[in-house]
């Protein structure tokens, strides 16, 4: 009976030193009769280390004028001079405008319109219906990117798209909608709230099933309208999830959904549609600029940082809840 | 009865209500009819199609659409491929999330605290797409299956909502009792805790079963043979390229008709990319909807 005594032994250490931390000779006790468990995550912190730690290591080519020949660490030291071609390249003011109007916009349509829903069908007391609603409001979140554009394009092609049908028996004239740049953004953002709205309102029904009973039944007792309630409790009661999730959409300002804005592009629209991942991509893989690419992947993640660090800071002054 | 409606509604709350439910049937609406236009489009003949005859259900009923599909040999190759990297993908990542979820969600686990570290740092920071590239490369998987299954071996917002689950729903007792019973770490893993979660394992499952299914990224960047393509990659050369090969047209000699083909080929596509992942959705909503609660919980 070896392990049992080891047990007890466990047991009797960890009261003893119950307030502090393990003495170091208990520590290799334990790692030693757990070493199966220690086996078992050898291979996962591998994967871990070759592709997401190699690659932070090697995010130095943007400092570097990388040649496939001499690799990452052989390769001559350029400094920031990839990051001030970047700067000064006529595309840099552009880039960061398309990035901005397309991340900011996802923002404030995308973030609040999952609550919307949520709010709405809390109020639904019809069972029935609402898992209905549920059910097909969230059936889109299984839709690939792919397959999301193609229906994007094939809604609005003017020879095959109902939306055209729509608008032309209102009167309207029938155009290419995926070639005119100022629909762009539109498009992309309200396709997103389309198929993420569903699967956005999930948490935050949670939170509002998580809400005290006995506040409905006060404010009912105090005669509270039902916009009242909707107000005074069930916003305030998802706050804290919403802010934390506002707090990680807003870090990843910049990281606007690269798939689906690469395939929704058509050489019509680039003046709107290119934003820094598009545009990382082509230089880098397609262009094999690997450094200079490097160096605008780089920039854009510091500045993703910038903003999670600040938002943070800044939710943690205003409101009890923050990532940390 | 009475007693339901002690107080009243007032006529501002019917009106609440009544918006309520207008909005709620304008989503509904708005979700589902774009919806069951792909469906219907896809069983109409191609000239109803082309033509913009079909409003709501199908228009001279055909399956010509789902003929050509069938009978070509580049969307079955890559329906094939997507079935290999989705099965054995889901394989390599169930494991290697229970690999690493289990032993830190166990508070006697010295060093799990270093493991949540180095999990959340990539989490937040990542080397960018042209580090990600070189590193496959250089280990030598460019163009082969293993580019589509050992880059994404492991996710860690699923390591995250496993442990999770481990930590809530195992009870403590279970592993104290098995080590009194001289139980190895690996036999309690195998024969107790994995039995016990089958919830989160279908979860894992699923979400993983999705994001292979539906994968693009990958392949666009590391594939570059055509035998290797999955699904997606062919439906994007299909549907948004718009290069059909021409022997994939059943009746080549009529231009028109061809013309039709094509159209109506996209919506029968789209049905039958969608159709896996959406036809066991219902089965397993109640899961689905768990794994993200779970992974919210204590994110």
């Amino acid at each position: 009976m070896p392990s049992s005594t080891g047990v007890i032994e466990r047991e009797k250490s960890e009261v003893r030193v119950s307030g502090g931390s393990l003495l170091l000779r208990d520590r290799g006790k334990r790692v030693k009769r757990h070493w199966q468990l220690y086996l078992l995550v050898l291979l996962p912190l591998a994967y871990l280390f070759i592709f997401k730690y190699i690659p932070m290591y090697g995010a130095q080519i943007a400092f570097r004028d990388f040649s496939p020949v001499k690799g990452f660490l052989g390769s001559d030291w350029v400094g920031l001079a990839n990051f001030s071609t970047f700067f000064k390249s006529p595309n840099f003011w552009l880039l960061i405008k398309n990035t901005l109007i397309i991340s900011i916009y996802s923002l404030l349509i995308g973030f609040p319109a999952p609550i919307i829903l949520a709010l709405a069908l809390n109020e639904v007391r019809n069972m029935r219906f609402k898992r209905f609603v549920q059910m097909v409001t969230f059936a889109p979140y299984f839709i690939s990117t792919i397959v999301m554009v193609s229906m994007i394009i094939l809604f609005l092609s003017p020879r095959l798209g109902f939306i055209d049908h729509i608008l032309s028996a209102f009167g309207m004239e029938a155009s290419n909608y995926m070639g005119i740049p100022s629909y762009f953004s539109s498009i992309f953002v309200w396709s997103n709230v389309w198929q993420g709205i569903g699967y956005g309102a999930v948490i935050y029904l949670a939170a509002l099933a998580g809400i005290n009973t006995d506040l409905y039944e006060a404010a009912r007792v105090d005669g509270a309208s039902r916009i009242q309630k909707v107000w005074h409790i069930d916003i305030p009661g998802i706050m804290p999830a919403a802010i934390i999730l506002l707090i990680l959409n807003v870090g990843q300002i910049m990281n606007v959904g690269f798939e689906k804005i690469y395939l929704m592009q058509n050489p019509l629209n680039t003046s709107a549609s290119e934003v820094i991942s598009t545009y990382v991509y082509k230089i880098g893989l397609l262009g094999a600029n690997f450094s200079f690419s490097a160096a605008v992947d780089l920039f854009n993640s510091v500045i993703n940082l910038i903003l999670l660090l600040s938002v943070n800071y800044f939710a943690r002054r205003v409101s009890d809840s923050s990532l940390w | 009865m009475a007693r339901t409606n002690a107080i009243r509604e007032s006529f501002g709350d019917k009106l609440f209500l009544t918006l309520v439910y207008a909005f709620l049937a304008f989503i509904l609406l708005a979700v589902l009819y774009p919806l069951l236009y792909i469906v219907s489009s896809s069983f109409s003949s191609p000239q109803a199609v082309i033509s913009g005859r079909v409003w709501l259900f199908p228009v001279e009923f055909s399956l010509a659409g789902y003929k050509a599909i069938f009978s070509n040999p580049q969307v079955m190759t890559g329906y094939g491929n997507s079935l290999f990297y989705t099965v054995f993908g889901v394989l390599i990542n169930v494991t290697m999330t229970v690999m690493l979820a289990y032993p830190i969600s166990k508070s006697t686990f010295y060093g799990r605290n270093v493991i949540m570290v180095i999990l959340v740092i990539t989490m937040m920071f990542s080397g960018g797409l042209i580090p990600y590239y070189l590193t496959v490369k250089n280990l030598g998987i460019l163009d082969t299956r293993w580019a589509m299954l050992l880059p994404g071996a492991m996710a860690v917002w699923q390591v995250i909502i496993a442990r999770t689950f481990f930590q809530t729903s195992i009870p403590k007792e279970l592993g104290e009792a098995a080590e009194l019973d001289g139980c190895t770490d690996m036999g309690f893993l195998w024969r107790v805790v994995l039995p016990l979660s089958k919830p989160i394992l279908a979860v894992l499952v699923l979400m993983y079963a999705v994001g292979h299914w539906n994968a693009y990224f990958e392949a666009l960047i590391f594939l570059k043979s055509q035998e290797l393509f999955p699904l997606q990659i062919v439906l994007r050369n299909i549907l948004i390229l718009n290069s059909i090969d021409s022997s994939m047209m059943v009746d080549a000699n009529k231009m028109a008709a061809m013309q039709g083909l094509k159209d109506l080929l996209k919506f029968s596509l789209i049905v039958v990319a969608t159709v896996p992942v959406l036809a066991i959705y219902p089965f397993v909503q109640k899961y689905f909807v768990q794994g993200i609660l779970i992974g919210s919980l204590k994110g």
